[in-house]
């Protein structure tokens, strides 16, 4: 059994544990860095870039307000062409339809394309449940099985971990789980990844049934589409008997043509290359060539609940390919396991209280709180998601589930309290002058410029006092300073 | 024209200098100026912390009191992209039609301090002198709210006498945030840090921005570390002349 | 109710609202994806190269040539049926296992078509190209591309291709960048990729 996300705390709390560790925030700057410019540069190639992610944005848009019809097209699709297509409302009904197929094979291991939607319904953990052993294969997602950590990142979900590190997990841990790394295995990047291919292709050749995701499933034609760079969603792609594939409900687009957008949108968000080294597509069973046996899983788990707020839906066109993590200010300094949740930055804060839905987990209800609104994720958003709008939203979803709490939270009797005072401008001009008061009676010390600052407030002042100064508030106010003398000054009144 | 001073809450109770430097520039401009004074807050603490019923009799509050005149001026990114693109969610929990109206008419003529010298009153060098070397950090609403560019640093160019320097990395953000500053105090503080050692690397003296609640939060871990930096609102640098300099009332 | 009806059902509840479905400009498609002046089959062979692989040009008498040359002695090579070319060592794929792939040491193919706006070649593994798993076992792979074969965009290469066959796009080796975002070519694909370009 793998960790999990499952008991970890609130994001604040999480958030400051991991501030603390200097080698992870060092690794998160150093990566979160070269694949900003790296987008960036491809970006920038691309003339009409700005269009091509609002017409992606109405391709998908338009999809969800017909899902119902185009999960229909593609089932049928997928069943003209030999796939036999599963439904599941959760995670448990998707892991036992994968579990079956496996059993049905008398297989015991399973080999794994990296996909978002298998470790959201925690696919691992319930095959190995069944005695399924399933060998991720993705260089990223082995550096977490092997070293039994967590993903910190939707792309690239070693993120979190340096070279030397990943040196260390395989010479300490691939014995147990097949072929031993050379031992005299440096920290190379080149040669970790050369350990990393020859301890995977025994598994490769070996494997009977693969699992994989997929980034587009289009509708009139059934057929599936990954986007990879290793090679090792080719391998599993093409050389099992038999290959199941995971398949979120939002993942449908109507038809092939509409690949001609997102197959430009998403290389260059993801990895910041013009266009990724594999995409592989499928329409079923073709004979002769790959899987025999090939089935579709399409699964819910919360994904209707997001399409059913209408402010939130386009949540739904998300594509995965990580640029609002890359450029998140907070995501770069905390990484991704504060999020708790395979789906972390902007993005998870958005999407996790989308479809888990609000007010009854603490770690979920901390999510749209871990950001500064600052929008840099909207504007990389491939599909123009309005991701600090989104994020809003959700605050004032948690805040609503919880009016009715028997016993408010400080924050919402503050925010009660200020409101009131702020309500009126004769109320709002009392606490100034009181403020303005108090404030000549504090001596602080000078600021640049002639200000007086505080160093120390007690709780809770002190979140804001433990690391910065304020400063103390002014004798006169604006308003004051306006009755007094504003309104006349200079006018000639 | 009549052009009505946002002041914001924190402005009028904290930073004093800043709409006091807006009356006095536009006045300079020859622009007759009003302080509506049953303004309060726009609500956006709130809005922005999810506290969408309790913003309702702000931004009520807010559109009656700028009702009226030919434009709003407000010396805050972050007030001004709330006025602009949340008031509307906030008129639509109310349930009023009047305060739906009121935003739809508030809306157009609001405008950020550099957005109306620029767009409204077509000017870039309004007549000031501030000798000293100077780095700006262009707030995250400024720039992604409400998209004013290089508006703010064409005004900052034509400043007599001003050392403008750049600031590295100087598009993200400082790491306030609102009530994020205290939520996630840690996050904010490592941000933060961040923004002041590369103000620190320009070897500025005075830190500028066009948000006074930004600059609360620069200027506190500047303070703190002796950096020796202060910080001025945009509009005080723009109002400083040399017969008045940075623009003390 | 079944899992199939009770999801559907749910999604129908939660589209009441029955938002509208907004029209897709595809104005984009009529739009050059290329810098100004860029000749399409330059730059394809620019930007196959930009991926650390090897591009040959040559012409169509000087083929058999290149492509011996870009085996570089490899003494057993893979080819599919169809391929059209005398190759040296040549080994004909006749249902060969996995593990029997794994033995060979390269793998000539032909292609369907070449992108130029993002040096991509794509393979639909029909006469030429062979079924998916001989392009990916090898460890040297070498594709014939004709110039004439090059489009411009994705969006031609979109247009052009039969969504119903399997297809593999690729560009440049296998490669990962999941040690440090440090960009390393050559994981499970082939970890040489040769692209000769025939040119007339």
């Amino acid at each position: 059994m793998g960790r999990t996300f499952v008991g970890m705390p609130p994001f604040p709390t999480a958030a400051r544990t991991a501030l603390a560790d200097t080698r992870l925030r060092h690794n998160l700057a150093h990566a979160t860095g070269t694949i900003r410019a790296k987008r960036a540069t491809v970006v920038a190639e691309v003339e009409d870039w700005e269009d091509l992610r609002g017409q992606a944005a109405a391709v998908k848009d338009a999809t969800l307000a017909r899902l119902d019809e185009h999960l229909l097209t593609l089932e049928a699709s997928l069943t003209a062409r030999g796939a036999t297509v599963h439904w599941a409302r959760d995670a448990a009904e998707a892991c036992a339809v994968v579990a079956e197929v496996a059993r049905t094979h008398g297989v015991d291991e399973v080999v794994k394309v990296k996909s978002m939607a298998t470790q959201e319904i925690g696919l691992n953990d319930a095959l190995a449940a069944q005695g399924i052993a399933a060998w991720e294969t993705d260089l990223a997602e082995l550096i977490v099985q092997l070293g039994d950590d967590l993903p910190s990142h939707i792309l690239v979900p070693a993120i979190h971990r340096g070279r030397a590190e990943v040196r260390d997990i395989f010479r300490t841990r691939m014995a147990a789980a097949g072929r031993p790394a050379p031992t005299d295995l440096t920290d190379d990047p080149a040669e970790l990844a050369g350990a990393a291919r020859l301890h995977l292709r025994e598994k490769f050749l070996r494997a009977r049934m693969a699992v994989s995701g997929a980034n587009f499933a289009v509708a009139e034609t059934g057929t599936l589409v990954v986007v990879e760079s290793e090679g090792n969603g080719r391998m599993c792609l093409t050389l099992p008997e038999v290959l199941v594939s995971v398949v979120g409900l939002e993942k449908v687009v109507p038809t092939f043509a509409d690949l001609d957008l997102f197959l430009r949108l998403l290389p260059r968000s993801s990895t910041g290359e013009r266009m990724n080294p594999y995409t592989s597509t499928w329409s079923g069973v073709t004979p002769g060539d790959g899987p025999q046996e090939v089935h579709v899983v399409l699964l819910d788990n919360g994904r209707t609940r997001a399409l059913a707020d209408p402010v939130g839906r386009p949540t739904l066109r998300c594509i995965r390919c990580s640029a609002c993590l890359n450029v998140c200010p907070v995501y770069e300094r905390v990484g991704g396991h504060a999020y708790g949740s395979v789906y972390p930055g902007p993005i998870g804060a958005v999407l996790n209280p989308m479809l888990r839905g609000v007010g009854t987990d603490p770690v979920t209800d901390s999510l749209p709180y871990a950001s500064t609104l600052c929008g840099a994720c909207g504007d990389v958003c491939p599909v123009a998601i309005d991701l600090p709008g989104l994020l809003v939203h959700e605050r004032i979803r948690v805040v609503d589930a919880h009016r009715a709490d028997p016993r408010p939270k400080p924050e919402a009797l503050a925010m009660r309290a200020a409101a009131w005072a702020l309500g009126d401008a004769r109320r709002m001009s009392l606490a100034e002058r009181a403020s303005g008061l108090a404030g000549r009676a504090w001596r602080g010390r000078g600021m640049p410029g002639g200000r007086r600052a505080l160093s120390w407030l007690p709780f809770p002042g002190s979140r804001w006092t433990g690391a910065r100064d304020l400063p103390v508030p002014p004798a006169e106010s604006f308003r004051a300073w306006w009755r007094r003398t504003g309104r006349d000054e200079g006018t000639g009144r | 024209m009549r052009v009505a001073v946002m002041a914001t809450c924190l402005g009028d109770a904290m930073f004093p200098e800043a709409p006091r430097a807006t009356v006095r520039l536009l006045r300079r401009l020859g622009v007759e100026v009003e302080v509506p004074e049953a303004q309060t807050c726009c609500g956006q603490p709130m809005v922005n912390t999810g506290y969408l019923d309790e913003a309702v009799p702000l931004v009520r509050r807010t559109v009656e009191a700028f009702e009226g005149f030919d434009a709003v001026v407000v010396p805050s990114g972050s007030c001004a992209g709330s006025v602009r693109h949340q008031h509307r969610l906030v008129a639509e929990r109310a349930g009023d039609p009047a305060v739906a109206d009121g935003v739809a008419r508030l809306v157009p003529r609001a405008h950020e301090l550099s957005e109306l010298l620029v767009d409204v009153l077509g000017v870039t060098d309004v007549g000031a002198s501030f000798p000293h070397r100077v780095t700006y950090h262009p707030t995250c609403h400024s720039l992604r709210m409400l998209r004013v560019g290089d508006r703010p640093l064409r005004l900052l160019r034509e400043v007599r006498g001003i050392d403008l320097v750049e600031l590295p990395r100087a598009d993200e953000c400082c790491g306030f945030g609102g009530t994020f500053a205290v939520k996630n105090a840690e996050v904010s503080v490592a941000m933060g840090a961040d923004k002041a050692r590369h103000v620190r690397e320009t070897g500025a003296e005075v830190l500028v921005a066009g948000d006074a609640s930004c600059l609360m939060h620069v200027g506190g871990l500047l303070s703190r570390q002796r950096a020796g930096v202060r910080t001025m609102h945009l509009a005080e640098v723009l109002a400083s002349t040399a017969d008045d300099p940075a623009g003390r009332a | 109710m079944s899992a199939r009806d009770d999801v559907l059902a749910a999604i129908r509840a939660a589209l009441a609202d029955r938002p509208d479905a907004p029209e897709v400009d595809r104005a984009y498609r009529t739009r050059d994806p290329l810098p100004p002046g860029a000749d399409v089959v330059d730059l394809f062979a620019e930007r196959v190269a930009d991926y650390r692989a090897t591009v040959t040009r040559c012409t169509a008498p000087e083929l058999e040539t290149a492509v011996a040359a870009a085996l570089d002695g490899a003494p057993r090579v893979l080819v599919p049926d169809g391929l059209d070319l005398e190759v040296p060592g040549a080994v004909v794929d006749a249902d060969l296992s996995a593990t029997d792939l794994d033995a060979l040491d390269a793998v000539v193919t032909r292609a369907t078509l070449g992108i130029a706006e993002t040096g991509t070649i794509v393979l639909t593994h029909g006469p030429g190209e062979g079924r998916r798993a001989l392009t990916l076992v090898p460890d040297v792979h070498v594709c014939v591309v004709r110039a004439d074969q090059v489009v411009p965009g994705v969006v031609d290469a979109v247009a052009a291709l039969d969504p119903v066959r399997p297809q593999t796009w690729v560009s440049g080796p296998s490669a990962t960048s999941d040690i440090e975002l440090d960009r390393v070519e050559g994981v499970h694909g082939p970890r040489r990729l040769h692209v000769v370009l025939v040119d007339g």
